[in-house]
């Protein structure tokens, strides 16, 4: 699939800098003046049964998939090429992502059936509640979907291209969005709604990723806490 | 040594005449709120029962508390701090609503509204959760109430362990009594210890135990760690909310609105000194049945020098040593030794203590089966809750504290009353329970009397410590917002006005197909 130049670079070039704008601006805002609003908005009281399966499945998949994108997109291409070659770099991706990603969609599958089925559920959801969950499982289905294609285009350099494309836009080295042309349009549209869902994260409640990762700091807290005013003390 | 003050509360259970106007008067104040209408920082259980969240007692179930290691390391039942992490993505261990119950309202406007019927028009339960008619109101707040149910499920109440219990079930032994519940504001709790977020905390100043609303997340792992189930979830804001204490109150020098309102008069509320170096020893004492010692342990003599130059070194102000000194919680629970922790078996050193109640004699006894003791006073064993049931409640099951107890207060009974009927006042009767008469007079000034002037003694907080006022003025109180943010639009910029999950409104009666 090709896109009329301008449109690509707007797309793929210039879209994902205002996507992560947004995310980190719209965080930071939404943490500082709204504060109260900032949860998980979890709804387990409600109904457990199915989140054991379903919410553990999705995070704990999910959490693979965005720390082996982290890591394959955003380690420096010569240390992934001093590791590995671009193939083999490839089978680690298709294999890791495709079954974490199963796990994930399988999860979120689960979770979005609750969500919508179950009255006390469904009836106490805000819209945001019920599009996220849409907007995730497109997003794993569109991920899963790459895997196979990327399969039947091993040896083309299609996946360092892709590399390159991230790497170009987080490292601010320009020129990211002309890589792009001519690639399957499933792995444009796993990217599009990626940094979309970064664009439309503050408004939601995904920004509880972000306290999910601040509570690693319980591990190394001590147990009990004790405030004076103004100020904390630990004992 | 570190020395901190609390303000800390004394149940005479005594004297609970179980009409529920704390848990009302709590409720009215604090939790008349959208996600909080299951939510009772305050209530009052009828025991025998398995009480509210359905057996909130039985922590093999719930995992709630501190469990002590073979090493003897305290950690949370519910698991240390990397399996508490893995756990909240779904909490295992969390109560559903139906465990405190489906909070309802009824269709009131069908009485007025109905078409005329052969029959009366009824108002049918509303389900507040999903706003459907219910079919049948299976569980509520107190459903227990004045033994109410078969006794087959009220006997599964977890303070039976190791009471012959069968023979309760039957109509001529039957006891019962009324257990006002609200948070312990806990020298070790779990709560705080358990949140992933770090947004428990204890004051320093008063030992209150809150939750900062901007800091938490919602990952109610604090919900299960609490063994008391006094920490609640809000399923509108999706934050944890628990028991204040009243602090506004407590910090003006007013009691807590359950204890102002109470028209028995059986709470009480004064500081308590206590060593902060001293908690972890104390709660992690090996044998269950010593940590009731062990926590009195923690206390501090408010009259000792030595103590009152290290509290005022460690920032206790003068005017709340002086408050100790006439604290009511302490004369109950050090001087007397009537007053005791609510399941300390749970390690958190608990700070709302009860004077366990006396009960009737027992019919068998009466009859003359059972002995009374040289100087009239009937043997304990012959009223009709069982001294183990009192334990297992107050003291991990070691009864001989129990025991002193009981008889301390119906030693002091029987003296006024002879006093009363101008019968003489035999000594021996108050010395053999380890009792003076000073002692026994200002038990029955505290117990019987109970001005309000010797039960509520509370220091007002320093204005130093006090928040700017000028900085909070024209606040908006305990609203979903940041207080007077002005985001009032259905969609607001973050989900609409916090906590604006679409709320069903009430309809009109819907069918069940």
């Amino acid at each position: 699939m090709t896109l009329p130049p301008t449109a690509n670079e707007i797309l793929f070039g210039i879209y994902p800098y205002i996507c992560l704008s947004v995310l980190l601006l719209g965080s930071l805002v939404r943490f500082d003046r709204e504060p109260y609003s900032w949860k998980s908005d979890s709804s387990q009281i409600l109904r457990t049964a199915e989140l054991r399966w379903g919410s553990n499945l999705f995070h704990a998949g999910v959490i693979i998939v965005v720390l082996g994108h982290f890591f394959g997109f955003l380690i420096p291409e010569g240390v992934i090429t001093w590791a590995m070659s671009p193939v083999q770099h490839q089978w680690l991706a298709m294999v890791v992502g495709g079954i974490s990603g199963l796990i994930a969609i399988i999860g979120l599958s689960i979770l979005i059936h609750r969500r919508l089925y179950y009255r006390r559920i469904r009836g106490n959801s805000r819209k945001w509640d019920i599009a996220i969950v849409l907007m995730l499982w497109l997003q794993l289905a569109l991920g899963l979907a790459t895997v196979p294609i990327s399969a039947q285009h091993m040896a083309t350099g299609d996946f360092a291209r892709l590399v390159g494309y991230v790497q170009r836009i987080v490292y601010f080295q320009g020129g990211a969005a002309p890589i792009l042309e001519g690639l399957p349009w499933v792995y444009k549209a796993h990217i599009l709604l990626g940094f979309t869902i970064f664009l439309v994260s503050p408004f939601t409640r995904m920004v509880h990723i972000w306290s999910g990762v601040g509570s690693l700091a319980y591990l190394v807290r001590p147990y009990q806490l004790v405030r004076r005013r103004g100020g904390t003390v630990n004992r | 040594m570190k020395i901190r003050a609390q303000v800390a509360m004394v149940l005479n259970l005594d004297k609970c005449i179980g009409c529920h106007t704390c848990s009302v008067t709590c409720k009215n104040v604090w939790t008349s709120r959208k996600g909080m209408e299951y939510v009772w920082f305050n209530n009052v259980e009828s025991k025998p029962g398995i009480g509210y969240p359905k057996d909130w007692e039985n922590q093999e179930r719930w995992k709630g508390g501190w469990e002590r290691r073979a090493n003897g390391k305290l950690v949370p039942k519910q698991g240390g701090r990397f399996a508490v992490l893995t756990k909240i993505f779904a909490n295992p261990h969390l109560p559903e609503i139906d465990d405190y119950y489906e909070p309802f309202t009824f269709d009131y406007e069908n009485l007025w509204s109905a078409p005329e019927l052969p029959t009366a028009p009824v108002a049918r339960p509303i389900s507040l959760v999903s706003g459907r008619t219910m079919d049948k109101v299976v569980w509520g707040p107190n459903w227990e109430e004045i033994l109410g149910g078969e006794f087959d499920k009220r006997s599964k109440d977890y303070n039976f362990e190791a009471v012959q219990k069968d023979i309760y079930g039957q109509f001529e032994n039957t006891f019962m009594m009324y257990l006002p519940r609200l948070c312990e504001h806990c020298l070790n709790p779990t709560c705080v210890a358990s949140c992933p977020s770090g947004s428990i905390y204890k004051r320093e100043e008063d030992g209150i135990v809150l939750v900062d609303q901007d800091k938490c997340r919602g990952w109610r792992m604090c919900v299960s760690g609490c063994p008391y189930k006094k920490v609640y979830y809000n399923w509108v804001s999706g934050k944890a909310e628990k028991c204040t204490f009243c602090y506004p109150r407590i910090e003006a020098g007013m009691p807590t609105v359950c204890s102002e309102t109470c028209v028995g008069r059986i709470r009480y509320l004064g500081v308590l000194l206590y060593d902060a170096d001293r908690i972890a020893g104390a709660a992690g004492t090996e044998d269950p049945k010593d940590l009731y010692e062990a926590q009195l342990g923690v206390f501090l003599d408010p009259f000792d020098p030595d103590i009152q130059r290290q509290a005022l070194e460690d920032g206790v102000p003068q005017a709340w040593i002086e408050a100790a000194q006439k604290s009511p919680t302490y004369k109950m629970a050090v001087d007397w030794r009537i007053a005791f922790p609510l399941h300390p078996e749970y390690r958190t050193l608990p700070m709302v203590w009860y004077v366990p109640p006396l009960s009737p004699i027992t019919a068998h006894a009466n009859a003359g089966a059972i002995e009374s003791n040289t100087h009239g006073l009937p043997d304990v064993a012959s009223l009709r809750i069982p001294v183990r049931y009192l334990a297992n409640l107050l003291t991990a099951g070691s009864e001989p504290p129990i025991v002193r107890a009981l008889e301390r207060m119906m030693a002091m009974r029987a003296w006024f009353r002879a006093g009363q009927l101008g019968a003489p006042q035999d000594p021996a009767l108050l010395s053999s329970v380890g009792l003076d008469e000073a002692t026994a007079r200002d038990m029955h000034r505290y117990l019987a009397i109970a001005n309000i002037e010797d039960r509520y003694v509370i220091p007002t907080a320093h204005r130093e410590t006090a928040d700017n006022a000028y900085q909070i003025r024209g606040g908006c109180g305990f609203t979903f917002g940041n207080g007077c943010d002005g985001i009032d639009a259905e969609a607001g910029l973050f989900g609409g006005k916090m906590g604006r999950r679409k709320i069903i409104p009430i309809r009109k009666l819907d069918d069940h197909a």
